[in-house]
């Protein structure tokens, strides 16, 4: 297997490396580069300013206000999306008649209905929502709620539940994804764990609790990153869907927007670069801590 | 993994007789069954609704949202066509196909050269790739700009597809690679006993046994590719693509007032994706959560 095998290995390498080179890995560095610059982006000229941006940046209430709205997807977004994906995952396996490790007849239909948002694009979804969220009476949520003798609410339009609104639209779309991530690593685990505990007279919840949840851990665990990765970003939703975009009193405003905002429409590249970087350290700052605060004893079975 | 989904126990079938129902199972299955058919309405509801309001008036539209059209108005849709879809929908289409082939072609080059052979390099080569996986888009959002405008590639379809193909590759690389650890070497090395080279070896023996991977990640680049919105929003302005054109429905003046066009423009770049889903949901979802469990 020797001959000419460098020569295959770069031949094969180097198209591919030079891609990602030239358009993620530069522009990475780019990013960093810029930060400590006046870049207007559009001149050719600039000047070293040290760290003048991220001085600005500590004062900018605008993005500290994005940076909040990022924190509250981030703790949001995962809770509620796991909470109703394990909730969903339990009644599909454990919900059936039967012995206490059953699943649910229809259990097809519901994973192909709950899944259906993941393969939409976020804007479809956001234009979908937008007139769902409609603030007049009889808009979608409104007249629904009207039925219950609630509203109607200004949803969008509204400073206090907009970002809600954000919130609600990611965790509907996320929910299928992760409960079918679930279902598949339940289903990979041999039946006669189930089986054990229920002749041992473990009951439904007992079972998922003690048994079925730590067996997940590793997915749950996984789900939690990707979640949280996601709340970082959101863009796409929150520039296509809400008011402004960046929602009525930048409600909306995340971190993204601000650097697509000051990076192209205010000409300022450098300081946009510099959000980019804290946005760096923020992701991987958050990736690393729930690696940590998650990590239990992996399960062998 | 696509392969473990294959053999794997589903609880619903093959339940010995031996357990018993009683009443509390049967309302356990009962409250289930509410719990998801609630959801299962949460998720249908809106899709439906915005299907239905491609055959409606705007008047009936924000005046009586549950009902369905008196007079289905299907020259929404001619209205839709009129505002280009078709070309969006083409630029959709020459892009991804473009970004998936040469995704997959690269992407499993890299990975096979990785999972297989030893050089100085390797470990560092994976895990720049790898790291690739953790940082939206985003971070680089300004210079990456800069980058294919000073490469005059703005705008172009062929500028679009090697940024589609970089960013994609993160993702390909880290699960070929994995897919193709799984393989055996036996085959490869009798086809190396039989002259054949390098190169041979990978096109001829190990890209048909990877099969199974491909198509996962197929599946997960074309769906990945066909709604990618940040990327052509910022580097495609001038010839935008349909998610960018969708997105556009709601700033745009030229629909404002008619809300039937809008939701025919959203039936058409929806109903290929929901087509193509339900014919291969099994697919489609071992495909997206599978590189997950990894």
């Amino acid at each position: 297997m020797q001959y000419g095998k460098y020569r295959f290995i770069v031949g094969f390498l180097i198209a591919p490396l030079a891609l990602y080179a030239v358009f993620v890995i530069s522009p990475f560095i780019q990013t960093f580069y810029y930060s400590f610059t006046d870049w207007t982006g559009v001149s050719p000229e600039f000047e070293y300013v040290g760290l003048t941006n991220f001085e600005l940046l500590w004062k900018d209430d605008l993005f500290r206000e994005a940076f909040f709205n990022n924190m509250f997807l981030l703790v949001g977004l995962p809770v509620l999306t796991v909470l109703l994906a394990l909730l969903f995952a339990f009644l599909l396996n454990v919900g059936g008649t039967g012995a206490g490790v059953r699943g649910i007849a229809g259990n097809g239909f519901y994973k192909l209905a709950f899944f259906a948002p993941q393969v939409l694009s976020v804007p479809v979804i956001a234009v979908i929502w937008y007139v769902i969220f409609s603030s007049e009476s009889a808009g979608l949520a409104n007249s629904f709620f009207g039925w219950f003798g609630l509203g109607p609410y200004e949803w969008l339009a509204s400073p206090s539940m907009a970002l809600y609104c954000v919130l609600w639209v990611l965790t509907w779309g996320s929910v299928g994804f992760y409960l079918v991530l679930f279902n598949a690593a339940i289903s990979s685990v041999p039946r006669d764990i189930f089986e054990a505990a229920f002749i041992d007279g473990a009951g439904r919840l007992s079972t998922f609790l003690r048994v079925t949840m730590p067996l997940l851990w590793d997915t749950i665990q996984t789900s939690w990153v990707y979640l949280a990765i996601l709340a970082l970003d959101a863009y796409a939703l929150v520039v296509v869907m809400t008011i402004g975009p960046g929602g009525p009193d930048n409600s909306t405003q995340v971190m993204a927007l601000r650097i697509a905002q000051e990076g192209f429409q205010n000409g300022k590249a450098g300081y946009a670069s510099a959000m980019g970087v804290v946005l760096f350290f923020v992701t991987l700052l958050v990736a690393a801590l729930l690696l940590r605060a998650t990590r239990r004893e992996r399960i062998e079975y | 993994m696509a392969i473990k989904t294959q053999n794997r126990t589903d609880p619903s079938v093959s339940q010995p007789e031996t357990w018993k129902r009683t009443r509390g199972d049967i309302s356990v299955t009962a409250a289930s069954h509410i719990v998801l058919v609630v959801w299962s309405f949460v998720v249908i509801v809106p899709f439906a609704w915005a299907l239905v309001a491609s055959t409606k008036t705007t008047g009936e539209i924000f005046g009586d949202p549950w009902s369905l059209p008196a007079d289905p108005q299907w020259g929404n849709f001619e209205n839709a066509w009129d505002k280009n879809v078709g070309e969006y929908l083409l630029n959709s289409v020459i892009v991804v196909s473009g970004g998936v082939v040469l995704t997959m072609l690269f992407g499993s080059m890299v990975a096979y050269v990785l999972a297989r052979y030893t050089f100085p390099g390797n470990r560092i080569i994976f895990y720049v790739f790898a790291s690739g996986m953790m940082f939206p888009v985003f971070l680089a959002i300004v210079p990456l700009f800069f980058v294919v405008k000073s490469l005059d590639m703005l705008s172009t379809y062929h500028g679009l597809i090697l940024v589609y193909v970089a960013y994609s590759l993160p993702f390909t690389v880290f699960f070929m690679h994995a897919f193709f650890r799984t393989l055996p070497t036996s085959v490869a090395e009798a086809a190396v006993m039989d002259g054949a080279s390098h190169t041979g070896v990978f096109f001829r023996v190990m890209l048909p046994m990877a099969k199974p991977g491909l198509l996962s990640i197929g599946i997960f680049n074309i769906l990945g590719q066909w709604n990618q919105f940040v990327l052509p929003q910022f580097l495609s302005p001038d010839r935008p693509l349909l998610t960018q054109a969708v997105a556009s429905l709601l700033s745009n003046q030229r629909y404002r007032a008619d809300w039937g066009t809008v939701f025919a423009f959203l039936a058409i770049a929806m109903i290929p994706v929901i087509v193509a889903y339900l014919a291969f949901y099994r697919q489609v979802q071992s495909g997206l959560t599978s590189g997950t469990l990894k």
